[in-house]
């Protein structure tokens, strides 16, 4: 099976916009959304059954049994999180909470134990035949990147005999971005003609390298800033990264977007746009 | 009065709207609490930075004193010990600075030293004070420096204070967000738009924190954004148009109510109306 | 001389798995005696530093040598200051890889990769 991963480094790129209508030029079997702090993708694709769930542990949480509890504050005093408070029993923040476990090896009375806690919850969609993987990070919870790397082992092992997926990968440029590119054949990064968007792609381009992943860079909304385009083209000549095309901003992608549709399911600038650079990409990726 | 300004994911406007609020205001303070990724400084270019760096604490051995009992390596949680050879081997990165495995050594072998994560550091821009916070790459929290900011701006009580909170609302969000009095939520007025801030709006919820929405990009036509807040009953606070002026103003990381007039406006009346909000919602909870 | 190598089920004739720090499990192999014994990686569950604890357990087990297709830093780091060396493996059969290290094909493993930081890779 082939891995097409799209990454964009900054949030607002475009990412999840051309990655469906990758999704939909190549009808594509498999597919995944390791934005899993803020996932997407499934708004646009359209599930008709509901999907597989299943929980996602992540950190151990701590918490105090008050029957147990004699009140010495030896929990609350050896805490570096001030995640242990007293308000008439002593209570575990289970935000501030990370899991070390001092609380629980200082206690003299044993009144403190680690529980496995429910960090997330994975989605497996598998309608008509198609395999969609997702998850959603549950709020103030902080171990992403390896819920990104179960959303893609789930999509793996349910995929027999699929020749393409397609996957969305996560934003920023830290640890989650690293775990989606692992293990794929090839990665589009989409860029943002402004300066924070160059210094993001740039970042993750470095990061493509080290794990010696193929790497294409398309603009998206490219007349936005005329100059910082021309910018990134000559980066990539400069540095022999194969520019795969630009998209311009398009009023009518929000349209079809709003609608729960893909830019190429209706006729639109950015459409035709981003057809051309799936050309490209799907060139690269079978050379 | 303390402003957070935050939305659930990255490219909605949130630095748009933090940076021209404290711009605005004049005399205030901005503090960029998006350690990984700090955008404000690209705008203010602040003048006089006196940097301060952030630490914390990673254990150390000694290695006379260490019987290679391994009490310290089975306990740790984050594996960040490895006994080798008869050597303790500590690994910084991934060590959390819980501090258990000092603790727990029957010998007293091990002590803390001090480890650099980031920095934090103040500058001024005409009349507003930038607070900035890096966390250097490879760091695995962002808490510690986020507590440094929000306690430097602590000491400015008689400015308003605007803070830039990283995306989402994983911890350190929840960190920024923890003194604030008021929370606007900046969301792009798309289905995407709508479905992230259902995760703020959820999160400032949990947190009690009166809160309001400026809707970013806003094109004519239908603006499932709008709906969503009408259902909830959700102040809708400004509504800033598209506008490629001031998109490329942003991308050149042009402060907009500096570069132009008519910027002015928009950032002056969404002023106005947030510092309405705050002293309505602390009169209520006084 | 003992090696290890990770691997995706208790048997000689499971596949090499394609992460050293998340592996299942290890397997043990006596070149001399040609003992197998397959260790649990405890490691595999961790939220972070799996790398490490994976190490730690192959360095306790006494073996001369690593095959891994790939490893991270600071696996590399405790495999180092155990004087553990890392060879590469070809390709995904246990046995295969076993015979090409005893008639000396394979080579050492040297781009060690950044690790991911306490996010499982795979």
């Amino acid at each position: 099976m082939q891995q097409l991963l799209i990454l964009s480094g900054k949030g607002g790129t475009g990412k999840t916009t051309i990655a469906s209508a990758f999704i939909k030029l190549s009808n594509a079997q498999a597919y995944a959304d390791c934005d899993v702090d803020a996932p997407n993708l499934h708004l646009i694709t359209g599930q008709s059954f509901e999907p597989r769930k299943t929980d996602y542990y992540g950190l151990p949480k701590a918490g105090i049994s008050a029957q147990l509890c004699i009140g010495c504050d030896q929990c609350r005093q050896n805490c570096r999180f001030d995640a242990i408070s007293l308000d008439q029993v002593y209570k575990v923040d289970p935000f501030a909470c990370e899991g070390c476990g001092v609380c629980e090896a200082v206690c003299p009375v044993d009144a403190i134990s680690l529980k496995p806690a429910v960090a997330g919850e994975l989605m497996l969609y598998a309608n008509g035949g198609k395999i969609f993987s997702t998850a959603q990070l549950k709020m103030g919870c902080g171990t992403s990147g390896m819920l990104v790397t179960e959303v893609k082992k789930q999509m793996k092992s349910a995929a027999n005999n699929v020749h393409l997926a397609i996957i969305d990968g996560s934003p920023g440029i830290g640890c989650p971005v690293i775990a989606s590119l692992s293990g794929v054949d090839m990665v589009l990064i989409v860029a943002e003609p402004s300066i924070s968007g160059i210094s993001d792609m740039e970042r993750i381009i470095k990061t493509a390298a080290k794990f010696g992943t193929k790497t294409a860079i398309c603009i998206n909304k490219f007349d936005t800033s005329p100059a910082n385009t021309e910018k990134i083209e000559l980066f990539c000549k400069s540095q022999g990264l194969p520019f795969a095309g630009k998209i311009p901003f398009d009023s009518d992608a929000v349209k079809a977007i709003n609608n729960g549709l893909t830019i190429v399911d209706i006729e639109c600038k950015s459409g035709a746009a981003v057809k051309g650079v799936y050309d490209k990409v799907m060139g690269l990726l079978n050379k | 009065m303390k402003i957070a300004v935050l939305s659930g994911k990255g490219g909605t406007g949130k630095t748009l709207v933090s940076v021209n609020l404290a711009a605005e205001a004049k005399k205030s303070i901005y503090i960029d609490c998006d350690v990984e990724e700090p955008n404000g400084y690209l705008f203010f270019k602040p003048e006089d930075i006196q940097e301060e760096k952030i630490t914390v604490k990673i254990p150390k051995v000694d290695d006379k004193l260490c019987t290679g009992c391994r009490k310290c390596a089975d306990f740790c949680k984050f594996n960040a010990l490895a006994y080798i050879k008869e050597k303790l081997l500590v690994f910084e990165e991934v060590c959390h600075s819980c501090g258990g495995c000092i603790t727990l050594c029957p010998e007293k072998a091990l002590t803390e030293k001090e480890k650099v994560i980031g920095k934090v550091q103040k500058g001024t821009s005409d009349q507003v004070i930038v607070y900035t916070g890096i966390l250097n790459t490879g760091e695995a929290s962002g808490i510690p420096i986020i507590k440094k900011l929000l306690a430097e701006g602590k000491l400015e009580s008689d400015k308003p204070i605007f803070i830039d909170c990283p995306p989402g609302s994983a911890c350190i969000v929840m960190e920024s967000i923890k003194d604030a009095d008021y929370c606007i939520l900046v969301a792009e007025p798309t289905l995407f738009g709508v479905h992230n801030l259902n995760m703020v709006y959820e999160l400032v919820k949990l947190f009690n924190k009166p809160f309001g929405v400026v809707l970013n990009k806003c094109l004519n036509g239908e603006n499932p954004a709008e709906k969503f807040c009408s259902e909830k009953g959700i102040k809708i606070l400004n509504r800033i148009p598209f506008d490629h002026m001031l998109g490329m103003l942003n991308a050149n990381a042009e402060i907009a109510v500096r570069a132009n007039e008519k910027y002015r406006g928009i950032f002056s009346s969404l002023l106005e109306t947030v510092t309405k909000e705050v002293q309505r919602a602390t009169t209520i909870n006084s | 001389m003992k090696i290890a190598i990770p691997v995706d089920d208790r048997s000689l004739k499971s596949n090499v798995c394609v992460s050293f720090g998340r592996a299942p499990y290890f397997l043990i192999y006596d070149i001399g005696t040609k003992e197998s014994i397959f260790l649990d990686n405890g490691a595999a569950a961790s939220t972070g530093g799996a790398g490490i604890k994976a190490a730690q357990t192959i360095a306790d087990s006494k073996v001369n040598a690593l095959l891994a297709p790939r490893c991270g830093e600071n696996a590399a780091g405790v495999l180092g200051a155990a004087d553990i060396k890392i060879y590469k493996t070809i390709n995904t059969s246990v046995k295969e890889n076993i015979a090409d290290f005893i008639a000396g094909k394979l080579s050492l493993l040297d781009e060690i990769h950044a690790g991911f930081h306490g996010h499982g890779g795979n």
